[in-house]
């Protein structure tokens, strides 16, 4: 029997991966079994066929075309048009530093044993055998900041539920957001599907450490195999006693459930994720007081993106510094990097903090996929700005970043081609921003539909016609009052791409004053 | 005492079989903590919708008022109110699927569908498929690299 690996990644599936499966396994002499996304989301689906020499990878392979690769040899690992090579040595994965994507794609999502055979849990038992002071000091040596985009120090914030633990709190939760509702991004999605284990062991980590026995994911509507798949794993890691009554026969508890969104872009925003989890509208909460004080039902709560805790099974089990060795001034580690939009070479690159843009959309993504120039790239999700061609040398770390004008966000990029209008562009970050506005605070409800307004009536409005200048002015005021009195991010970044399409590219709006 | 007068007064309406599935449902989540959102999709998934009457049941059952289920309803896009077409198309109008023609392919898509009214199209921000968009969900299939061509194709698989 030959053993074939047919991607179940959503991504995969998205281009044929299921007909690819099922064509297989009618084949004799084939085992076909289903691993989560390489991350090479171009090549998808990507079939990897088991040989002497490794896993031979044919990409983008199409069910009607299996006759032919199976004529070509590709039983045997045989050369073809389509044929990538042993998929571990393709220069794509050598060029990456996985850290948090090490296991993805290499056996079934919940294979627990496969989970255990390459590392895992290493890094929880070590947890439970170390005092939680010391587990919280190693998550802070690691300079691990909030993945999610806000970059908040993680062993900070488990520091404060910890010691609020300890100075009485009743009870205290653990909870990740898979919320990834920004587009241009995939991680969580990828990892969940792909390595769900990994989630559950950082998770599991960080309530054993501040002393949580109650915890919950929190993933978008959006994403249905994620939601299964995690599930599954619950129940398998549950079954092996990793979750539970008795984590790892510690003795201590935590009982771990996923929770399903309802299409709200701004429950990714970690105070309107509380109140969606309570079961109400999820308007954002005023801060103070911050989550990690009062977060679910007024308890001392742990809220990670799902990044930050896919980072947290090798800190443990390595040691936090291994992991700071990485990065660039204060971004250490690694970062998952979402290759999107319009890019050759889509797909997943985990590397160090402090490689530059170009580089990742360049050389790794190979630039567009029409094959004509690169224009723009948004870096960091809808809310983060839009740099032109020219800026592209900015190393990928927060300050980094920040000092260019725009922020890391979860790692997205989104790729546009010459063809891109960014006056559309910034009517939309508007629009968007009206569209998903929780509706708590003016400047953000009212603002953002002021804006696509506004936007409407420059560009509508000839150059050089009277009062032309005065909509310039308007929309500038209206973006400082959005960035300056909103409650959360929503309304105080959506001004961040609609500026940077302004500063870099006033032609697109028939030339503003500036 | 108000709500054992309330218990009497309900006991002399008998409930719809929807009412009744809908309180089965939602008492099967109302021990765990915040079970609201847990329940308006088990409704949801079972009904097709969440209708006015079911609103008032799962308030009752979870002692809360109709306003409050009702604003949480109304603000989630998932939440219908009112039955589903036949058929749902989703077409992905963020950033990333923008980038490789997402906004020609919700216009044609919209215009394609305009004469059916048994199909909604509706607009999406990000299915997390954005290294291959334009992306699109039809009938809850997610598909990448989308043309009007494809959903095209897969109108003519359905039986009229």
């Amino acid at each position: 029997m030959t053993t074939v690996w047919v991607p179940a990644d959503s991504s995969a599936r998205a281009v044929g991966a299921d007909e690819v499966a099922a064509a297989l396994a009618e084949v004799e002499g084939v085992t076909v079994r289903r691993n989560g996304t390489r991350g090479m989301l171009w090549r998808e689906p990507l079939v990897e066929v088991e040989t002497d020499r490794g896993r031979v990878g044919y990409a983008s392979v199409a069910a009607d075309g299996i006759p032919a690769l199976l004529e070509a040899g590709m039983l045997s690992g045989a050369d073809h048009e389509t044929c990538i090579g042993v998929v571990d040595e393709d220069p794509w994965l050598t060029a990456q530093d996985r850290v948090s994507l090490v296991r993805i794609g290499l056996a079934e999502p919940t294979d627990i044993r496969a989970y255990e055979a390459q590392g895992g849990w290493a890094g929880l038992r070590r947890a439970l055998d170390t005092d939680p002071t010391d587990v919280v000091e190693e998550v802070v040596t690691s300079g691990l900041r909030g993945r999610g985009g806000a970059g908040f120090p993680t062993g900070v914030k488990w520091r404060t539920v910890l010691q609020a633990r300890q100075g009485g709190a009743e009870q205290a939760f653990v909870c990740c957001n898979l919320d990834e509702g920004d587009s241009g991004t995939f991680a969580d999605r990828i990892l969940a599907e792909a390595d769900p284990f990994t989630l559950l062991e950082g998770m599991t980590i960080a309530a054993v450490t501040v002393g949580a026995t109650e915890g919950y994911i929190y993933c978008r509507s959006e994403y249905p195999d994620a939601i299964a798949r995690l599930r599954d794993a619950i129940a398998v890691a549950t079954e092996h006693g990793y979750l539970g009554d008795d984590v790892a026969g510690s003795g201590r508890a935590f009982r771990l459930q996923v929770r399903v969104g309802a299409g709200a872009y701004i429950c990714g925003e970690e105070t309107s994720m509380l109140e969606s989890l309570e079961g109400r509208r999820g308007e954002v909460r005023a801060k103070p007081p911050i989550p990690a004080l009062r977060g679910l039902w007024d308890s001392p709560t742990v809220v990670n993106n799902l990044l930050s805790f896919a980072a947290i099974p090798m800190i443990l089990a390595d040691g936090g510094e291994t992991y700071a060795a990485r990065g660039v001034g204060r971004s250490r580690g690694t970062q998952i990097f979402q290759l999107a939009g319009n890019i050759a070479r889509g797909g997943v690159f985990e590397a160090p903090l402090g490689i530059t843009l170009r580089e990742l959309v360049e050389d790794i993504g190979g630039g567009t996929r029409t094959g004509r120039p690169v224009r723009a790239v948004q870096v960091g999700g809808p809310l983060g700005a839009y740099l032109p061609a020219d800026r592209l040398d900015v190393p990928m770390g927060y300050e980094e970043l920040a000092e260019a004008g725009g922020m890391l966000g979860h790692g997205g990029l989104v790729v546009f081609d010459d063809t891109v209008d960014m006056a559309r562009m910034a009517r939309f970050a508007m629009e968007f921003c009206s569209v998903e506005s929780c509706g708590k605070c003016t400047p953000c409800r009212i603002g953002s539909t002021r804006g696509v307004e506004t936007i409407d009536r420059i560009t509508s409005t000839p150059a050089g016609a009277e009062g032309r200048d005065q909509l310039f002015v308007l929309l500038e005021d209206l973006c400082a009052t959005m960035t300056t009195g909103s409650l959360c991010a929503m309304g105080g970044l959506t001004p961040v791409p609609v500026r940077s399409a302004l500063t870099h590219f006033p032609e697109d709006f028939g030339g503003s004053p500036r | 005492m108000a709500r054992a007068g309330r218990q009497q007064t309900e006991a002399l309406t008998p409930r719809s079989a929807r009412g009744e599935s809908v309180r089965v449902i939602a008492q099967r989540y109302a021990r765990e903590r915040g079970p609201l959102l847990e329940i308006l999709h088990a409704v949801q998934a079972e009904h097709g919708h969440i209708a006015d009457e079911d609103v008032a049941e799962i308030a009752d059952v979870l002692n809360l008022s109709v306003a409050e289920v009702h604003g949480t309803v109304s603000f989630y896009h998932d939440f219908r109110r009112s039955p589903a077409a036949d058929h749902e198309v989703q077409i992905c109008r963020a950033e990333a699927c923008q980038a490789v023609g997402a906004a020609d392919l919700w216009a044609a898509t919209e215009q394609h569908f305009a004469h059916r009214e048994d199909v909604e199209v509706r607009e999406v921000f990000c299915f997390g498929n954005c290294a291959l968009g334009p992306s699109a969900s039809i009938d809850g299939r997610l598909r990448g690299h989308v043309t009007i061509d494809d959903i095209a194709t897969a109108e003519s698989g359905w039986s009229r």
